[in-house]
């Protein structure tokens, strides 16, 4: 009896070893990619070429950043990324807030709009409707400036959702003692709810902030002066300049930079993206 | 539900933004899309001429979208049936009782974080037909020199694989919260009922993860669909030939490129008619979900 016992323990010990090796060489297939790509941005362009390939780091990466930063002028570009990815998400976290309250305090006659607008968001994403929204743009006057590039992101069903949940799950007793005390209900929303929203309300930043720095395709269409493009289209700028002068080092300098920004918000915020991605699929 | 009775103008306020920037940006593009693709539009607009379904019937028959329409079928069940596949087993693994599964969790998560074009730029290294280590691999397992830009099964792999990496992120952390959500008691159970741990996930937890792998099968195919765009745009252009000119591609190419407005409005409604569908599916199955959890 006992040696089984120990032959069980010892079985589970050894699949336990091979359940964490299988992980860990997953992990490393998964990042070396990325971690190629960066070590090629670190070297001369000699070594960038060598063959076999070097797999080290090497000390040229500054140098490179500062060529690809002065290559593609990324100086602007990311400060176009980054400024309309904290406006929109900070304005997608305002208006869902907004609705979300609408949604869940209130009885009126526009509440049954939720799951319409639901679908209709997720049944219409941009390339559906890609040329008049672009003509919509140019009739506003709105090609190359920033409005083009963040009003129309800023409804997000998403968030809405996300507070809604939430919401739901806050007590009567708490908007019932305030009501007593005679708050009107934004002071309610302003110094009870959204203080406890505090979770959701940085992860659905991190969600907006990633998706918004990676967006593509609007940013392409509706603008056409360099200043007034993003860094993902910088990175083609790069890219295209490359395929012409062979040069992957200054490339990879370039995307090491243009990658950073929402890896780093990620990062820092995970904790409340994992649970604001738990509350997603209990949804 | 009224927990503020009394405030009959408040909730239209609060709801207003959102109505109206959904239906200005959303509600009447698309409106006008449908409208536009049953006419003959001349290059930048001066002339247009009504000529009912002729849009469509012309896209129908079109082999160059017929062949577009195929591609992307194909390259979205690769990502949807290689990527979930993958994602879910490493979720599993990393929800068995082992220590560091938290480590794990968030081990993952960053492919999130790039952006289609980032993840094509990287792969298109990997792939790069003098230096690329993939494509060195790939010759000395094969003895065949792969090169993604004049080879259409290259530039189709490299756009397929880049797109399977950038979405193992996402896929693994929600079935990961997915597993933890199947109650333990059930697949215990299971086990104690004699069915083997192999047996117990096909048909206690595959069966409880549903609505994980309905969601997930929605937003890879929005994905592949949708978000792809700036990877191809970078990378291949669409090319070589028409291998990677996906059905977002094409409308863009048609619209903006070829200046073929009705034509490019008309795939707009196809696409749409497409997504309506998937979108209809996932909540056909989160709905019946609730019967589970009943």
């Amino acid at each position: 009896m006992r040696g089984s016992s120990r032959l069980r323990k010892h079985r589970r010990t050894l699949l336990n070893l091979a359940t964490h090796l299988v992980l860990i060489g997953t992990l490393i297939a998964v990042a070396f990619p990325v971690y190629y790509a960066i070590v090629m941005g670190t070297h001369t362009h000699r070594d960038a070429y060598a063959f076999p390939p070097i797999l080290m780091p090497g000390d040229q990466l500054w140098e490179n950043m500062q060529v690809a930063w002065a290559r593609i002028n990324l100086g602007r570009l990311a400060f176009n990324s980054l400024f309309i990815s904290i406006a929109v998400s900070v304005g997608k976290i305002v208006l869902s807030i907004m609705a979300a309250f609408a949604f869940t305090h209130f009885k009126f006659r526009g509440s049954w709009l939720l799951f319409p607008l639901t679908m209709i968001t997720q049944m219409l994403p941009l390339p559906v409707r890609i040329l008049p929204a672009f003509y919509l743009m140019a009739s506003f006057g709105w090609l190359n400036t920033y409005y083009a590039l963040t009003i129309p992101y800023l409804a997000s069903t998403t968030g809405i959702i996300l507070f809604r949940q939430f919401f739901l799950t806050v007590p009567d007793e708490l908007s019932d003692a305030a009501r007593v005390d005679g708050a009107k209900p934004l002071q309610y929303l302003w110094h009870i709810l959204i203080p406890l929203s505090l979770t959701n309300i940085a992860a659905l930043f991190v969600i907006e902030f990633v998706y918004i720095w990676n967006e593509y395709l609007w940013p392409l269409v509706v603008t056409t002066q360099a200043d007034m493009r993003v860094a993902q289209i910088g990175l083609r700028m790069l890219y295209t300049s490359e395929r012409a002068a062979a040069e992957w080092n200054i490339v990879m300098a370039g995307l090491f930079m243009i990658m950073l920004p929402p890896l780093v918000v990620l990062i820092l915020l995970r904790r409340q993206f994992a649970q604001g991605i738990a509350m997603q699929s209990t949804k | 539900m009224n927990r503020f009775p009394g405030h009959s103008i408040l909730p239209y306020a609060l709801i207003f933004p959102t109505v109206t920037v959904i239906a200005v940006f959303l509600i009447v593009p698309f409106v006008q899309a449908i409208h536009m693709a049953f006419f003959r539009i001349s290059p930048f607009g001066r002339v247009r001429v009504y000529t009912g379904l002729r849009n469509f019937e012309e896209l129908l028959r079109s082999p160059e979208y017929l062949q577009s329409f195929l591609n992307t079928m194909l390259f979205c069940a690769i990502v949807i049936g290689v990527g979930l596949g993958v994602s879910l087993f490493i979720a599993v693994l990393a929800t068995q009782k082992i220590r560091g599964a938290a480590f794990y969790q968030v081990a993952f998560i960053w492919t999130y974080a790039m952006s289609p074009a980032i993840a094509g730029v990287i792969w298109a290294l990997m792939f790069d037909p003098s230096v690329g280590i993939f494509t060195a691999l790939l010759e000395t397992i094969t003895g065949f020199r792969l090169n993604f830009t004049t080879d259409a099964v290259g530039a189709f792999l490299l756009v397929t694989i880049a797109s399977i990496w950038i979405m193992l992120g996402y896929n693994i952390c929600f079935y990961i919260a997915g597993l933890q959500n199947v109650p333990h008691e059930l697949k215990e159970a299971a086990l104690v009922d004699g069915a083997g741990p192999w047996k117990a996930f096909w048909i206690i937890t595959f069966p409880m993860l549903s609505p994980t792998t309905a969601f997930l099968i929605f937003v890879n195919t929005l994905y592949a669909f949708f978000m792809v765009f700036g990877m191809l745009d970078v990378v291949t252009q669409g090319g070589p030939g028409q291998a990677t000119e996906f059905l977002v591609y094409k409308i863009y190419r048609d619209g903006f490129a070829r200046l073929r407005e009705g034509q490019a409005a008309a795939q707009s409604v196809f696409l749409f008619l497409m997504v309506a569908s998937i979108a209809g599916f996932q909540i056909w199955v989160s709905t019946k979900r609730a019967v589970y959890s009943r």
